[in-house]
């Protein structure tokens, strides 16, 4: 479970199935996929065969989610090598997307703040997004100096991966940006910065 | 009888400082020998002559230095000035509020002139003269809420009020205690004071935001808030602080009274015309520690807020590494005389 004490942190409040949608959008990283069976097994089947799922099966590559996923007979099961590779079709998608149409993401929390970055571009409302976190507790920073963003972060502190500074992961959030906020550790002394611990698995 | 304005700076050799004048009209923030996060709300009401309330918009000593640090700031780094499309009204309405007020509290320094839609703003100090149309971005020479803040002491947010929330949709922030409106922008009132301890179980952030929601036109209020800052900067940006957090390692018992400075924001609310979004400013006045003990009972008092403070407001106001240093400094100014009710000096 991720820690629910970050206020600017959105909540994941778990998959639950939007009958009334005329269309289920669904965008699934890594053990998201496990998410999406067990909804499965609450639903109906009709609320898969009105079901699009754009998947990038990363941290669970191997796992055999696809085929079990495609026995639930999906209108359509895309897979996708990478998260950037769903983030560009999911925007296509979105930009022909008719009234009905309702968003899931579900995987890792860098995964979600960046399908709900497009959802936010293509005027989808952030509380309408159906949301759950799964698998690996990594964060995507940005660092407050330089501005880049680092991916895969599971450690504090972390190096940013473009200015280099040693930044403390603050516990602060901005879903513009999907991403948490990374600030100099060791700014009032350089070179006093504690060792990186493994804290976000 | 017109101000005098100061040629100082606010980086590098640090030449700011405050006149008596500017000493006696400081705004202390503390009312009592101790310290805790309250909603502390009043109305912005006109204040005694010659105090920093004496007008809604304080023009003092310091503007055009203030104002040339606003503009090495904006130089190095635009995105300190960022606007989301939607809150171009709200920038207008901004224009509005901050000529008028400046216009009317200080006529010898600006003057307005507005038939319909054509307005004619003179500022004095800084050598402006400037037509525009009302309403439309291509007569003025920045985007309108650029424009004004390049003008106006302190730093100003624009909040959008929907679905029951306020959004920090626009800003421009260039002397800010630490937060970055880059990363905020777009954020909802709790979001972007998460990073806020203790407060927000106390319900303080609650209470304000259900208050905010419910402003209304033509009363404006106002709060103190306050922080420490080493030498007199007012661009304590997170985006800086790799290059001024070495700063806080600075301070010796022999140099109190000159590095640590008092840092309090007189912070405005005010709900504008056409958008029915609020401005949020926030002024920074900053006072040395040597100036400050020219009045007995700020030095006194001081001193005891900061023993007191508890150690999570501490240290999120960055003051860990030079507090019992200053403490030890301001205890020779505390007699342990009982200090007199409310902020002013006696």
């Amino acid at each position: 479970m991720l820690s629910t004490g970050i206020i600017s942190r959105p909540v994941y409040p778990g998959l639950t199935a939007d009958l009334k949608a005329r269309h289920n959008l669904f965008a699934v990283e890594g053990e998201g996929a496990a998410a999406v069976l067990d909804l499965a097994k609450k639903t109906p089947p009709e609320f898969f065969t009105k079901a699009t799922l754009l998947y990038c099966p990363a941290a669970s590559a191997g796992k055999d989610y696809e085929k079990q996923i495609e026995a639930r007979q999906p209108k359509a099961l895309w897979t996708f090598p990478t998260p950037a590779t769903v983030m560009f079709r999911l925007k296509g998608v979105l930009q022909t997307a008719t009234m009905g149409t309702r968003l899931y993401v579900t995987g890792t929390e860098p995964f979600i703040g960046l399908a709900l970055k497009e959802a936010l571009e293509a005027g989808i409302d952030h509380k309408s997004l159906i949301t759950e976190h799964r698998g690996s507790a990594k964060r995507r920073v940005q660092c407050v100096h330089c501005k880049g963003f680092t991916e895969n972060v599971t450690t504090n502190p972390a190096k940013c991966g473009h200015c280099g500074l040693n930044l403390l992961v603050r516990d602060h959030y901005s879903r513009r940006l999907g991403a948490f906020q990374g600030v100099c550790i060791d700014a009032e002394v350089p070179g006093e910065a504690p060792a990186p611990e493994e804290i976000f698995p | 009888m017109g101000l005098v304005f100061k040629n100082e700076t606010f980086r590098d050799d640090f030449t700011f400082s405050n006149s008596p004048a500017a000493i006696k009209r400081f705004p202390f923030p503390f009312h009592e020998d101790r310290y805790m996060y309250t909603v502390n709300i009043e109305p912005h009401i006109a204040g005694p002559k010659g105090s920093v309330y004496e007008f809604p918009i304080d023009i003092d000593e310091h503007y055009l230095s203030d104002m040339r640090d606003r503009a090495l700031v904006l130089k190095e780094d635009p995105l300190r000035c960022q606007s989301l499309p939607h809150m171009l009204t709200a920038e207008w309405d901004l224009v509005e509020l901050l000529m008028t007020s400046m216009s009317e509290s200080y006529p010898e320094h600006f003057t307005l002139t507005r038939e319909g839609d054509n307005w004619h703003w003179i500022n004095r100090p800084m050598g402006i003269d400037q037509k525009f149309t009302f309403g439309d971005v291509a007569t003025l020479p920045y985007r309108p809420m650029e424009y004004i803040t390049r003008q106006c002491q302190g730093d100003f947010c624009l909040l959008d009020q929907r679905d029951g929330d306020l959004w920090m949709d626009a800003g421009i922030v260039s002397t800010q205690a630490d937060w970055s409106l880059d990363f905020d922008v777009g954020m909802s009132f709790k979001e972007w004071h998460a990073p806020v301890p203790m407060a927000h179980e106390v319900g303080v952030f609650d209470r304000a935001l259900k208050f905010l929601l419910n402003m209304q036109q033509g009363k404006p209020v106002r709060r103190l808030n306050w922080t420490m800052t080493i030498n007199p900067r007012l661009d304590t940006s997170p985006e800086n602080y790799h290059k001024w957090g070495k700063d806080r390692t600075t301070v010796t018992p022999e140099n109190v009274g000159n590095k640590v400075h008092l840092r309090v924001e007189l912070q405005g609310l005010w709900r504008l015309p056409r958008s029915n979004a609020i401005v949020f400013s926030i002024r920074a006045y900053l006072i040395k520690m040597d100036e400050l003990v020219t009045v007995p009972k700020w030095g006194r008092r001081l001193h005891r807020v900061l023993k007191t403070l508890p150690d999570a407001i501490a240290d999120y106001k960055g003051t860990t590494r030079y507090r019992q240093t200053t403490i030890d400094w301001l205890a020779k100014y505390d007699d342990g005389a009982p200090t007199s009710k409310g902020c002013w000096p006696d």
